[in-house]
């Protein structure tokens, strides 16, 4: 009995965006295809996995995943290395989670030093991620973007609220942006459209749908991205065919059950292997939803999500 | 899928004879349209229209039932591609593998694990749903011993697995009261096992050398009369299974192919040797619509995160879901305990409870209707504002249970501080707690009346 492939066709193309500067740029996007569905389109890039590197010593991170930089974690610098030296980081994502207002509080001056020593550092694309605080966001990626010019960076969260600063400073200094919205689709959409009217070329746009860790609200992420793919994909929805960037590993190490030890809880096993488990399986199933880059942490995870992602692509 | 009322009628006598119970063979044909009758309740309808009814009523992807009573396990009857669409109905069946030339202490620490490892989130109990017995000793009476013991000492579902009807045949002689799932049927023994799943009324695997092979032999297996199928398409390579699993679900959804319509299994304890490896790529068969996953092992590292993702990707994604509103006392709180407000979102009434009891302070929880929205959401779309969250307290009847008026709000709801305190009146203090749940033992520990 011959059986007959049920193959379906798609009439939009996400599109392909170059991040990082000269040499090292790197391109993301240019999926034909829902994501891995090689038998009937196309992944010309391998999603990307950026790492974390953070502003400042973070103060809340679980024992297992500080040890493996346990050596660099009082300089971003030295640790985006160590991430593209020994763990073969094909992007960093700068956090500056110190500038936080109801954190530390760092000026932006501050913000600005240490992108430029990490910019400096490694030779990778860097994505500098604020701390979520709008205004304070706008202040800081806007010092940043002017310091870092001609450092082909990616900034986020660009927000609605924020989105005409930083488009513009993006377009000036010549950076890509990373478009976040709440898991909404449709917010995803005017803000891509919004950055259009402003004048920010679509190559230095990617989007961030705003994630959740697995257990914690991960399904309704899940489902908006595949949503978006399919307005993307098959549905020509021209203003969302854009690479997803997924900033993961934050929300992961956050939750209770990746912080408890075996004697807290003896029935959830080693707190080490489970917290990766934790990382890699939020980071499996953002890439089945259309991720193209992931921010992860745990170098392990990131062993496992490379070879998953390999074992897909592989003939 | 479902015929209407108009083609229903049309296979129905038309002499409204009323025995149905409703005047007419079109009333009768609505009703069963609207699933409101029962086929049986009419006695001249003719058997080829029975057939054909029931043919296409039949759901596309057919439900297959493995074990009995309380733990029975239900699979397959999905209908749609993606989540959103509608909702996976039948969540995943995680299984962990035994077999009879396991050492005995191997077999012993799964079975343990298997009833141990089990978690109260969100009102639910998670916990993984059957044990494959395999035999690879090929000896009858070692598999049938084995069977005997899973039997005897768990209760969850049983996948008999073995190619060899004959110690299939002494594994269902120990435990095909249970009604177990038989592994499997393939192209050499498909007429054997048929027999012995004849016999014994228990779901049969179909394990083919890719989806031709599949397509052929469940249609021979349907041809003999059986029709409580599972499909093992025999991919083990990652990319294949998840090709294989996209395919069997599209054939059966979208061409109608009723050879592939029925369930999965996958079996991630093949496709590699590292347990960590291993439960990822069963997280990956979760998402894509396996029926079954089985694996080498359980252990609290790992089956917790499967889970997590299973739970995910199969609650209904139409309503989140939700705690009733009110006042909930945790640890027997007294008039000087602290009060503290949250959400309707059950995971967050989940996480917050289970901090206070962590705490040992013993406190009420108000918990505010914001529609199963979490308190960030629920805040950000106009539902745990100050007016809401202060009319809730007054509400409630907290101010009767307590002799001080303070209350603590969520960190990341400290926005609403001012309003709620205009809302409450100058009788109660509002306090912002913590922001993330994590740090409210030690908040509540200095917390003081
Ligand atoms: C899943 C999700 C959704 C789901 C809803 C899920 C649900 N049932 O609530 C959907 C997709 C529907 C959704 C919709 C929206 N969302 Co939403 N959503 C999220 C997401 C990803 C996770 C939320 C979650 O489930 N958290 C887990 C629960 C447990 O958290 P929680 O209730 O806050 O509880 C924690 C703490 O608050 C604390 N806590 C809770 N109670 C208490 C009580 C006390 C006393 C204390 C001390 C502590 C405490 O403990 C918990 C654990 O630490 C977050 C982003 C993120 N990663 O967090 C955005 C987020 C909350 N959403 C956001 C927004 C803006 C929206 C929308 C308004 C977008 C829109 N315009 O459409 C809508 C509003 C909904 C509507 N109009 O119907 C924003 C809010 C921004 C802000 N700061 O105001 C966020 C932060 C995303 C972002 N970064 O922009 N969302
Ligand atoms: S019992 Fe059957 S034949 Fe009689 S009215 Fe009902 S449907 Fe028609």
């Amino acid at each position: 009995m011959v059986f007959e492939a049920p193959k379906i066709s798609y009439n939009g193309v996400i599109k392909e965006i170059p991040l990082g500067k000269d040499a090292n740029r790197i391109t993301v996007g240019g999926e034909t295809s829902y994501p891995f569905y090689l038998f009937e389109g196309e992944m010309p890039h391998r999603p990307v996995i950026a790492m974390d590197v953070y502003d400042a010593p973070p103060e809340d991170w679980p024992e297992a995943v500080v040890e493996p930089f346990s050596d660099v974690i009082n300089d971003p610098a030295a640790w985006a290395q160590k991430c593209v030296s020994v763990y073969g980081a094909e992007m960093v994502a700068l956090q500056l989670a110190s500038t936080d207002p109801n954190a530390q509080n760092a000026s932006a001056e501050q913000a600005v030093e240490v992108t430029k020593k990490v910019a400096a550092a490694v030779e990778v694309p860097v994505l500098v991620w604020g701390s979520g605080n709008v205004e304070k966001d706008t202040e800081v990626l806007k010092m940043v973007a002017e310091a870092c010019a001609e450092e082909s960076l990616i900034l986020g969260p660009v927000e609605e609220d924020s989105h005409k600063a930083l488009g513009a400073a993006a377009i000036a200094y010549k950076h890509a942006i990373a478009a976040s919205s709440p898991i909404d689709i449709n917010l995803a959409k005017q803000l891509n459209i919004l950055l259009g009217n402003l004048g920010v070329p679509d190559e230095g746009i990617v989007v961030d749908p705003t994630v959740a860790g697995l257990g914690y609200g991960l399904e309704y992420c899940y489902s908006v991205m595949e949503r978006d793919r399919m307005a993307a994909l098959t549905q020509e929805d021209e203003r969302l065919q854009f690479p997803v960037v997924c900033n993961l590993a934050k929300e992961v190490w956050k939750v209770k059950e990746a912080r408890l030890s075996t004697e807290q809880a003896p029935l959830l096993g080693d707190p080490l292997k489970r917290g990766v488990l934790l990382e890699a399986m939020t980071a499996l199933l953002l890439l089945l939803a259309g991720g193209d880059i992931l921010i992860m942490r745990h170098p392990k995870a990131i062993q496992l999500v490379r070879g998953f992602v390999t074992d897909l692509m592989a003939n | 899928m479902a015929l209407t009322g108009i083609q229903i009628y049309k296979l129905l006598p038309k002499t409204n004879c009323g025995e149905c119970g409703v005047p007419t063979c079109l009333a009768f044909a609505m009703n069963l349209a609207a699933g409101k009758a029962e086929l049986a309740a009419c006695p001249y309808v003719t058997e080829e229209s029975k057939a054909e009814l029931a043919d296409a009523s039949a759901p596309p992807i057919r439900i297959v039932e493995i074990g009995t009573g309380e733990r029975k396990f239900k699979m397959g009857g999905e209908t749609v591609l993606f989540r959103h669409e509608k909702t996976f109905l039948h969540p995943t069946g995680i299984g962990v593998v035994v077999t009879d030339e396991m050492a005995d202490d191997d077999v012993a620490g799964r079975l343990e694990r298997f009833k141990t490892l089990e978690y109260e989130r969100v009102g639910l109990t998670l916990k993984a749903d059957l044990v494959a017995v395999k035999s690879l000793s090929g000896d009858a009476g070692k598999f049938a011993a084995l069977a005997t013991r899973v039997k005897n000492e768990t209760e969850g579902g049983i996948i008999l697995m073995t190619e060899d009807a004959t110690v299939m045949e002494a594994g269902l002689k120990a435990c095909g009261d249970c009604k177990p799932l038989m592994y499997a049927a393939t192209k050499e023994n498909a007429d054997a096992m048929s027999g012995v799943a004849k016999e014994h009324g228990c779901a049969l695997t179909v394990k083919g050398d890719g989806l031709d092979d599949v397509s052929e032999l469940t249609t021979r297996l349907t041809a003999a009369g059986l029709n409580d199928l599972v499909i093992d398409s025999g991919a083990r390579a990652p990319r294949k299974v998840f090709e294989d699993q996209i395919f069997i679900r599209r054939a059966a959804l979208l061409k109608k192919n009723k050879a592939l319509g029925f369930p999965t299994i996958c079996l991630p304890c093949e496709m590699t040797d590292d347990l960590m490896k291993e439960t990822l790529l069963a997280s990956m068969c979760i998402a894509k619509y396996g029926g079954i996953v089985l694996l080498s092992d359980l252990q609290g590292h790992s089956l917790f995160p499967l889970l997590l993702a299973r739970m995910n990707i199969y609650t209904d994604p139409q309503r989140p879901m939700a705690t009733s509103p009110g006042i909930y006392e945790i640890g027997g709180p007294t008039e000087n305990s602290p009060v503290l407000v949250t959400s309707n979102f059950s995971l967050t009434y989940f996480i917050v409870s289970g901090e206070i009891e962590t705490s040992r302070v013993p406190a009420w929880l108000i918990i505010v209707d914001t529609e199963g929205l979490s308190v960030l959401t629920a805040w950000a779309a106009g539902k745990f504002v100050g007016d809401v969250v202060g009319m809730a307290i007054k509400k409630c009847g907290i101010g009767d249970k307590i002799n001080h008026r303070k209350v603590v709000i969520p960190g990341y709801a400290a926005a609403i501080l001012g309003d709620l305190e205009e809302e409450l009146g100058s009788d109660w203090e509002v306090l912002v707690g913590p922001r993330e749940s994590a740090h409210i033992p030690a908040y509540l520990k200095e917390w003081k009346a």
